[in-house]
C-alpha cells in the first residue's frame, strides 16, 4: 500500500529514453547537425569551384598582363591586382590615423564625454552603412570636384569602410590594456601623451594591427564603392585616371559573353579570395599570438 | 637630458624631470589633435548624409513624395519611380532574413550549447566566419555559374506542382528574387550567426543549471530558457543582419535580374535599391544621376534607421536578454 503511493507521488526520475520529450530532443538536435552542415555547403562549393575553374586559368602570364581586347585570348589583370593594392593602400594610410587617433580620445582621454558617445554612435552606424552609399558619397564629394574618376577616389571611398572598423577594434585594444600599466606610467610622471605613445599603443599594437588588417581585407573585396569613384580600365595604373581593380574585373567580366573573359572572372576570384584569406589568417595569427592577459 | 644640468632636476642621470616644455606641448597637441578626429568622425557622417541629400536635392524637389509610390523607370520622358526597387530590397532582405535567420540561430545553438567537443565547435566557428570573408562580387560569380543551373530544376518543379502559390507563380528563367535571396541569406548568416552566438554564451550558467535541475531535457532547456533570456541579443542579431541585407549590392545587382515590377513570386527577376544604383550609376547624365541620388538617400535612411534599431536593441536589452 505504502509502496503504490510513494509511486504516485514521486515521478518517475529514470531516464526514458523513447518518451516524447526525449524523441523531441533527439529529433531537434539531428536538425541542428543537419542545419550546420547545410550552411557549409557554400563555403565549400565556393571554395572547390574557384579552385577548379580559377585554378585551371592561374598562371605566371595573369599577373603581368593587361586584360585582353573582346575576342583575343590570353591575357591577364596585372593592372587590377596592382589598382587593389594601391586604392586599399591610400584607403589604409587615411584611415588608419584618423581611426586609431579618435580611438584614444574614445578609449582613454575623454571616454565618458558627449563628444566619445556620439562619435562612438556614429561610428557604429558607419559600420552598417551600405558600402555602396559609400561610393555614392565619394562620387560626389571627390569625383566631382576633380573633374575624374581615380584610384585616389576609389581609395578615399574605401578608407569610409575601413574607418569605423579601425576605430571600434582600436578603442576595444586600448581598453584590454590593464590599468597597472597607466598607473606605473603615471607614477613615472608621464603626461597622458607619453604614457599612450610610450607605454599603452605599444601593448596595444598587436591588437590595433589585427584591426586594420582586418578592415584592409575587408575593403579589398569591396566592388560597390569603385564602380563610382574609380571605375575601370584596361592600362597600367594611373593615379589620377579610372583604374581597375580585382573585384570591378570580376563584376565586369561575369556578365560578358566570352569564354575566355569568364575564365579570367574565375582566376580574378581565386586571387581576391586567397588575399583575402591570407590577410586574416595574418590578423588571426598577430591576435592569437599576443593576447593581452 | 642627462648630459648637462638641469635646475628643475634633482641630480643629472636620474630617470624622473618634470615635463619639458616640448613635452607639455607635445601632450597638449596630441590631446587636441585626439578630440579633433573624434570630432571629424561625427562630422564625417554628417557631411556622408549632407552631401548625398544635396546631391538629391533638384530631384526631390522635383519628383516629390511621387517618387516613393510610383513604379516607371524612364529616362527619356523622364519619369522616374523607385516603388518597384524599395518593394524589392525590403522583399528580399525579407527572405533572406528568414533563411539566414533561421540557420544562423540555428549555428548558434549548435556551437554554444554543448552539443560538440570545443575544438570542433572552434572549427565550425572559423569555417562560418570564412563565409563572411568571401567578397560579395565572388559570391555573384559563383551564383550565375553555380547557383542558377541548380536553383533552375528545382524552382521548375516547384512551379509547376504549387503553381498556384502566389510565391512560385512564375518560372525561374535565370536570375531572379531566388537565386539572390539565397546569396544573401549566406552573406547575412555569419553576422546573425556570431552576434546570437555572443548573446547565448552571455546566459549566465546557473540560469542553464536551473533548467537542467528542473529535469528538462536539453531541447526544452534551449526553447523554453536559453533562447527567452538571450531573445533581446537574437533579435538584435536578426535586426542587423537584415540591415546588412538591405544595403548588399553586387550579389543583387548580380543575380537579382533588374526588371522594373513587383511580383510576390520568388522566381521573378525584381531590383532593389542598391542594384539600381550600380547599374545606371556609372552610365547616368546629370539629371539621372541627382534622381539616383534620391535613391541613394530612400537606401540611406531605410539603412540608418534599421541599424540603429539593431544597435539599439543590443544595448538596450543586453546581449544576454533583458536587464
Amino acid at each position: 500500500m505504502s509502496d503504490m503511493k510513494k509511486q504516485d507521488i514521486l515521478p518517475n526520475l529514470e531516464r526514458q529514453p523513447f518518451e516524447p520529450r526525449a524523441l523531441k530532443s533527439i529529433v531537434l538536435s539531428t536538425i541542428t547537425v543537419i542545419c550546420a552542415l547545410i550552411a557549409i555547403v557554400p563555403l565549400f562549393s565556393v571554395l572547390v569551384m574557384l579552385l577548379y575553374k580559377g585554378g585551371k586559368r592561374l598562371n605566371l602570364e595573369v599577373f603581368y598582363s593587361l586584360p585582353p581586347t573582346a575576342f583575343d585570348l590570353g591575357g591577364g589583370f596585372g593592372n587590377a591586382i596592382l589598382g587593389t593594392l594601391f586604392m586599399v593602400g591610400v584607403g589604409a594610410l587615411i584611415s588608419m590615423p584618423f581611426g586609431v587617433l579618435a580611438a584614444i580620445f574614445l578609449a582613454e582621454l575623454g571616454s565618458h564625454s558627449t563628444v566619445a558617445k556620439v562619435a562612438r554612435f556614429c561610428a557604429k552606424t558607419m559600420t552598417g552603412l551600405p558600402s555602396i552609399l559609400a561610393g555614392v558619397f565619394a562620387y560626389a564629394a571627390v569625383v566631382l570636384v576633380m573633374g575624374s574618376y581615380s584610384a585616389w577616389a576609389g581609395g578615399i571611398a574605401l578608407s569610409l569602410l575601413m574607418i569605423p572598423v579601425v576605430m571600434l577594434t582600436t578603442e576595444e585594444a586600448i581598453k584590454m590594456v590593464p590599468n597597472p600599466m597607466r598607473e606605473a606610467a603615471f607614477g613615472m610622471g608621464c603626461t597622458q601623451a607619453q604614457s599612450m605613445t610610450k607605454v599603452i599603443l605599444p601593448v596595444a599594437l598587436p591588437s590595433i594591427i589585427t584591426g586594420v588588417v582586418l578592415a584592409v581585407a575587408r575593403a579589398a573585396g569591396e566592388t560597390a564603392p569603385l564602380l563610382f569613384t574609380a571605375l575601370f580600365s584596361d592600362y597600367w595604373l594611373r593615379a589620377n585616371e579610372p583604374t581597375a581593380s580585382l573585384a570591378v574585373l570580376i563584376y565586369n567580366y561575369s556578365g560578358m559573353p566570352f569564354e575566355n573573359q569568364i575564365e579570367l572572372a574565375w582566376a580574378a576570384s581565386l586571387v581576391l579570395v586567397l588575399l583575402v584569406f591570407v590577410l586574416n589568417m595574418i590578423s588571426r595569427a598577430i591576435g592569437r599570438r599576443t593576447r593581452i592577459k | 637630458m642627462p648630459h648637462h644640468t638641469d635646475p628643475n632636476t634633482a641630480e643629472a642621470g636620474s630617470l624622473s624631470r618634470p615635463p619639458s616644455k616640448g613635452d607639455i606641448l607635445f601632450d597638449t597637441s596630441f590631446r587636441w589633435m585626439t578630440l579633433a578626429f573624434t570630432w571629424a568622425t561625427i562630422f564625417l557622417l554628417g557631411y556622408i548624409v549632407f552631401k548625398i541629400g544635396g546631391q538629391a536635392l533638384p530631384a526631390i524637389s522635383q519628383y516629390g513624395f511621387k517618387f516613393l509610390t510610383t513604379t516607371t523607370w524612364d529616362v527619356n520622358a523622364g519619369q522616374f519611380g523607385i516603388l518597384p526597387e524599395i518593394w524589392g530590397t525590403l522583399y528580399s532582405s525579407f527572405l533572406a532574413l528568414i533563411f539566414g535567420g533561421f540557420f544562423g540561430v540555428s549555428i548558434a545553438i549548435f556551437v554554444t550549447q554543448d552539443f560538440l567537443p570545443k575544438s570542433v565547435e572552434l572549427v565550425l566557428k572559423n569555417l562560418i566566419e570564412l563565409l563572411a570573408a568571401i567578397p560579395s562580387v565572388v559570391y555573384g560569380l559563383w551564383g550565375i555559374y553555380v547557383l542558377i543551373p541548380i536553383a533552375r530544376p528545382v524552382a521548375e518543379v516547384l512551379h509547376s506542382t504549387f503553381g498556384w502559390v502566389p510565391f512560385f507563380s512564375t518560372s525561374l528563367s535565370g536570375p531572379g528574387m531566388f537565386p539572390a535571396a539565397i546569396v544573401l541569406s549566406i552573406m547575412i548568416l555569419p553576422t546573425v550567426a556570431a552576434i546570437s552566438q555572443d548573446a547565448l554564451r552571455s546566459v549566465p550558467l546557473k540560469t542553464k543549471e536551473a533548467a537542467f535541475g528542473m529535469g528538462t531535457t536539453r531541447w526544452e532547456a534551449i526553447l523554453r530558457v536559453m533562447l527567452p533570456t538571450a531573445s533581446g541579443g537574437i533579435f538584435g542579431a536578426l535586426v542587423l543582419g537584415f540591415g546588412r541585407a538591405l544595403g548588399e549590392t553586387m550579389a543583387l545587382a548580380m543575380l537579382v535580374g533588374n526588371s522594373n515590377q513587383i511580383s510576390l513570386s520568388v522566381f521573378a527577376p525584381a531590383n532593389t535599391l542598391a542594384a539600381l544604383l550600380a547599374l545606371n550609376f556609372p552610365e547616368a547624365g546629370p539629371h539621372e544621376a541627382a534622381v539616383l541620388m534620391y535613391a541613394a538617400c530612400v537606401l540611406l535612411l531605410i539603412t540608418l534607421l534599421v541599424n540603429i534599431a539593431g544597435a539599439a536593441l543590443i544595448s538596450f536589452m543586453g546581449p544576454g536578454g533583458r536587464k
